[in-house]
């Protein structure tokens, strides 16, 4: 079943640099797909995409039947709540404690407190990172970090989840923690996930599908488990 | 009837939702100003001492004003009736005098009043009248008027009234100190304007400081999904907070610091003509406009800064 779609998608900065050009691709509910390129091959770009932060110059990008590129600033935030975003540098809220941070995705939809506090720590649970919830981002370390944006990202129970990066700034050991996380999350909770990365590692790991983009254009698209990565990164 | 309920369902969710949000608002607002303290700090200091500095120039300007208000309203014209004039003429000018709308008000003295007045004034001038078989004095009317400006022209317009005698006024130097008043009462409006436009200037600005350092916040929010609306209004009240914050040491000190000086001074300043406002009343209306001042500013220097980084 067909969940998201993009129909050649192209998009040009003002600075006339295109990051994405002419890329057509579907993705089925419940999927997980790696998106992977060389540095400034226009990964971001396609995520940005995909969570309207940018709009395409031209084609469709459709995501649960709603036409992304057309929605309206002011109307993106009811596109994000079915979102889970899950950013490289983490953003979180440096003034807002851990369980604070994952409240906030929920406290913005109006959620009652009693409703908030279970389904924040259940997502904490997940994620591990129960036992600090009352502790501010700066105090943890990145691999906990990551996990809280992580919980954060999920706590709405999102149909889809994507990650720019996650295991970016973090070490090898890590890196496999916050995957079997994403992971879990995927087979559990039926979240899509589109992951964008260059860590071949983690690719040829997994064994889940990937769409190979250079240069701005899809160049690959490999079925689950057929890739074999070994020139990229 | 069963769809009808629903719907009143979803409308009280809506509602109830509505009400949540506005008061994490303001919960969020007065934690970010915790756990922003200083910038939140320096927001509040700068209001309070642009504050102090308007008020300061606000209690003199309207002092300044009473001054000259007070100093106008003892002006007058004084009119003589002709000597031969009947009860029905000074009748008549009465009417006219009536008629004329710059006039504020008037008295009417006979002259069989004015010479007993002047002999309770003076016995040398009870002696030269009571010598005098007839009384020599005129029938007058002291008029004054409703603005210093019009002085010279109503007394035009009286001196063609029929049986006036003559006009007195102060002609030339009445001209002079309505246009030294006017120029005064200007100067110190305008420079509380200017202050005041300073002030709001300073106070967005620093506020516009205290958010811009987070608007990778304002960034976050939007990514996780909070609506426009949800973001701006903890920092609407964290700006209206700042901004009453901010007020209490120039409302504090203007309330006190005038009623002290004034009654230091026994209500006026160096001779006993130039009065000041009494405190009561006219300070606490001073201080509101500064609370309402603080507060407003406040608020409109975040709104307008986050609504830079929402991409409305």
């Amino acid at each position: 079943m067909k969940f998201i779609e993009l129909k050649d998608v192209t998009k040009t900065y003002k600075n006339g640099i295109t990051a994405c050009a002419d890329i057509s691709l579907t993705i089925d509910k419940g999927e997980f797909a790696f998106i992977i390129g060389l540095t400034a091959s226009g990964k971001s770009t396609l995520t940005k995409l995909l969570y309207r932060e940018e709009r395409p110059t031209k084609g469709t990008v459709n995501i649960g039947g709603v036409n992304v590129g057309k929605l309206r600033n002011r109307k993106v935030y009811k596109l994000r709540r079915k979102i889970g975003i899950v950013f490289q540098d983490y953003k979180l809220l440096p003034q807002l404690t851990v369980y604070e941070n994952v409240a906030f995705a929920l406290e913005c939809l109006g959620m009652k407190t009693t409703e908030i506090r279970p389904k924040v720590l259940q997502a904490l649970e997940m994620v591990g990172l129960k036992d600090k919830i009352r502790s501010f981002p700066k105090e943890l370390s990145g691999g906990e970090q990551q996990r809280v944006c992580i919980a954060r990202a999920i706590v709405n129970e999102p149909k889809l989840l994507i990650c720019d990066e996650p295991t970016g700034n973090l070490d090898l050991k890590t890196s496999k923690e916050i995957m079997n996380v994403i992971s879990t999350i995927n087979k559990d909770m039926g979240t899509t996930v589109i992951m964008a990365t260059h860590d071949k590692d983690i690719v040829n790991r997994m064994k889940k599908r990937v769409l190979v983009i250079n240069n701005g254009m899809l160049v690959g698209d490999y079925k689950k488990g057929s890739y074999k990565a070994s020139e990229i990164g | 009837m069963v769809c009808l309920l629903v719907i009143i369902r979803k409308e009280v969710i809506k509602q109830v939702k509505l009400v949540r949000i506005f008061f994490r608002s303001i919960r969020d607002a007065v934690k970010s100003i915790g756990r922003n303290f200083s910038l939140s700090m320096a927001s509040i200091i700068c209001v309070s001492i642009t504050l102090v500095i308007v008020a300061i120039s606000t209690i003199l300007a309207a002092n300044v004003r009473n001054v000259t208000k007070s100093v106008e309203n003892e002006m007058n014209i004084i009119v003589y009736v002709k000597s031969d004039a009947t009860e029905e003429d000074v009748n008549n000018v009465k009417l006219e005098l009536e008629n004329i709308k710059d006039i504020r008000k008037f008295s009417y003295t006979s002259k069989e009043e004015m010479k007993h007045e002047l002999s309770e004034y003076d016995q040398s001038f009870k002696k030269v009248l009571d010598y005098l078989d007839e009384n020599p004095l005129l029938d007058s009317f002291m008029v004054y008027v409703k603005d210093i400006k019009v002085l010279n022209e109503t007394a035009k317009k009286i001196e063609s009234i029929p049986n006036i005698d003559s006009v007195k006024y102060g002609e030339g130097l009445v001209d002079e100190i309505a246009r030294a008043f006017d120029i005064i009462e200007r100067i110190s409006a305008g420079s509380v304007i200017c202050l005041a436009l300073v002030t709001i200037f300073l106070i967005t600005n620093t506020i516009k400081l205290t958010i811009f350092s987070r608007k990778s916040e304002i960034e976050i929010m939007r990514l996780v999904g909070a609506s426009n609306s949800t973001i701006r209004l903890p920092f609407i009240f964290e700006g209206l907070i700042l901004g009453l914050i901010g007020s209490i040491i120039p409302v504090c000190l203007s309330i006190y610091g005038y009623i002290i000086l004034y009654n230091t001074l026994n209500g006026y300043m160096f001779t006993e003509t130039l009065k000041l406002l009494s405190p009561y009343n006219f300070i606490f209306v001073v201080a509101l406009g500064l609370v309402a001042m603080g507060a407003i500013v406040g608020m409109l220097g975040s709104v307008h800064v986050v609504r830079k980084y929402l991409k409305i």
